[in-house]
């Protein structure tokens, strides 16, 4: 088996690689723009064409596609480290699929075209009220097991809801635009967005990154991390609302995502030696990188009607994902 | 420190797997905790370790009630080796021992200055310096277990509760866990294990308690526990006995009847 690089080159590498795709994500989109002469304009104050673009278009999509990565990446490593779980990710418990819901219910009542915001307060609603609704289940002394199921539970109840509201739309147009927001995309999204869903997501970071000596620690079974010192029912607590918060605001802000918490950190686990305190941080800039890296490819490959997000990052990450699968079988 | 038992009673399910049991332990002994399967070891070490609240009476340390001391102080001072536990993630082996230092951190995860040295001290004492730089996948069932144990040793707590640590070792390495555990009782630690070797628990113990049922049936020297009634009692076998050199060897010989 071959050694894990040094954990310090492997953050500075990635936060490196994060760096580059933010910078081509910038640089890439479907107005040929000059983008120095663009910066040179927003630091001088001038209003160009160039520089509407960059802070109204390219810089919120990066920063958003940033911010997104970053919390797909970090709960699924997260939850894996919680559950002990290497298929585990946001998904489980049941986060995503309610925030989804819950953007889905704005759409659905009309109160998306009252105000811009509308769909991502949705989506943030919703997510809270399965992490309401996920503790009121399984309770806060409850076995993983239980939070597992309940989180499957709610994960589907929520596919329910979403589809019956499909199901009695009137009007197949705006079922059809419900059915391309699920996809996920960061096309559109302003800095606004961005104000709405950061601190939600940076609270939600702070709480699991502070998790992590406990997921070292569950390495071992609750048992032996309890007799290490670690109130499991808070942590618990702090991975499942933290989770909830960084998942559950960018679900509401792009839609769903799919499969950068499941493969980024079994791509990178190896990297950090298995361990999941460390693979916390990694996986954050990794699933940054690939969201990035996945949407300069939509705008690349341009094709009309843009590719949505979510589907590149599942046909990226699926058959990546059976290779992987593949080559540990082969290990075996 | 000294941990005192007071009439505790457990229930798992409604039914008591511990029942109204009463010990004082001291540290500088190595103190085997024997009875069969079902008796309630596991259960009473959980609940001397805070993992289980007592439905009545109460764990007390050095005079305190467990219940008010905080499980991080509680980490500090007791370490714990649960029964066949295992690593869920391909650690290396010095990765997991390492793991042992965790209840000595402030928060935050930096490595305190004398870490590497206990973690070093830890897999020497299991005898598994050999393979520390390997994942935990690639080693032997026995070989895993002495990387727990020297997880457990890392801790340096003043008390060592461990659950079965020798059954999945070949002979060497019993007598090498068994030696091991005796010498750090005789250092002042206190040692608890729980063992189902009757042979090795009558020859490396200072003290002995028997458990069956959820109740403590023996408590005493090997020779005190270990009678012939005691046997039939609590494990339905009858004993032979033997003399070598100065030492007594007991070994589980036969059955009696069917036992429950």
């Amino acid at each position: 088996m071959s050694e894990a690089p040094p954990y310090g080159a492997l953050v500075g590498a990635l936060m490196a690689l994060v760096v580059a795709a933010f910078v081509a994500s910038v640089t890439v989109g479907y107005a040929a723009v000059d983008v120095g002469g663009a910066v040179a304009d927003i630091f001088a104050g001038r209003s160009s064409l160039g520089a509407l673009v960059l802070t109204e278009l390219r810089l919120p999509r990066a920063i958003m596609g940033t911010l997104v990565g970053f919390s797909l990446g970090l709960a699924g490593a997260a939850m894996q480290g919680l559950l002990r779980n290497p298929l585990a990710d946001a998904g489980v418990i049941g986060v995503s699929g309610a925030a989804a819901f819950g953007a889905v219910m704005a759409f659905y009542s009309g109160v998306s075209a009252t105000f811009a915001l509308a769909l991502p307060i949705g989506g943030i609603l919703g997510a809270g009220l399965a992490v309401a609704l996920l503790y009121a289940l399984a309770g806060r002394g409850s076995a993983t097991m239980t939070l597992i199921l309940a989180g499957v539970a709610i994960n589907s109840l929520a596919g329910a809801l979403t589809a019956l509201a499909l199901n009695l739309s009137l009007n197949p147009y705006a079922a059809m635009e419900v059915m391309f927001w699920l996809m996920g995309s960061l096309a559109d999204r302003s800095l606004s967005h961005v104000q709405l869903a950061a601190p939600l997501l940076v609270v939600g970071w702070l709480m699991i990154l502070a998790s992590g000596p406990a997921l070292d620690a569950l390495t071992l079974g609750e048992d032996t991390a309890a007799s290490l010192g670690f109130d499991l029912g808070r942590v618990r607590l702090l991975l499942i609302c933290g989770t909830a918060l960084a998942v559950g605001a960018s679900v509401a802000v792009t839609g769903a995502i799919g499969f950068v918490g499941l493969v980024i950190p079994h791509l990178l686990r190896p990297l950090v030696g298995g361990r999941p305190g460390r693979l916390l941080l990694v996986s954050g800039l990794g699933g940054a990188a690939l969201v990035l890296g996945a949407d300069i490819g939509v705008r690349l490959v341009g094709v009309r009607p843009e590719l949505k997000l979510g589907v590149v990052t599942a046909l990226i990450g699926a058959p990546f994902f059976l290779v992987l699968l593949w080559r540990l079988r082969r290990e075996a | 420190m000294e941990i005192r038992v007071e009439n505790l009673t457990v229930r798992l399910g409604g039914v008591p797997r511990v029942d109204r049991v009463s010990l004082a332990l001291r540290p500088g002994q190595l103190v085997g905790l024997i009875g069969p399967n079902g008796a309630g070891k596991t259960t009473l070490f959980r609940a001397l370790a805070g993992l289980r609240e007592p439905d009545e009476g109460a764990v007390v340390y050095d005079g305190r009630p467990l219940s008010e001391i905080g499980r991080r102080a509680v980490a500090k001072r007791l370490a714990y080796l649960e029964q066949s536990s295992e690593a869920h993630w391909p650690l290396r082996a010095d990765h997991v021992v390492a793991l042992g230092r965790l209840p000595h951190r402030r928060f935050g995860r930096a490595a305190l200055p004398g870490d590497a040295e206990a973690v070093d001290r830890a897999l020497r004492a299991a005898d598994a310096e050999a393979f520390r730089d390997r994942p935990m996948r690639a080693l032997s069932g026995g070989e895993r277990a002495r990387v727990l144990l020297a997880r457990a040793f890392a801790v340096e707590a003043e008390w060592l509760l461990a659950d079965e640590p020798v059954a999945a070792l070949d002979p060497s390495h019993q007598l090498g866990v068994m030696e091991r555990l005796a010498e750090t009782a005789r250092g002042g630690m206190g040692v608890i294990v729980v063992l189902h070797d009757l042979t090795l628990a009558s020859r490396f113990c200072d003290r002995l308690v028997l458990m069956a049922q959820g109740r403590v049936i023996g408590d005493g020297s090997p020779e005190e526990v270990l009678t012939d009634a005691a046997a039939a009692t609590a494990y339905g076998v009858t004993l032979a006995r033997a003399a070598v050199g100065e030492e007594a060897l007991v070994a589980p010989w036969r059955r009696i009847g069917r036992h429950p």
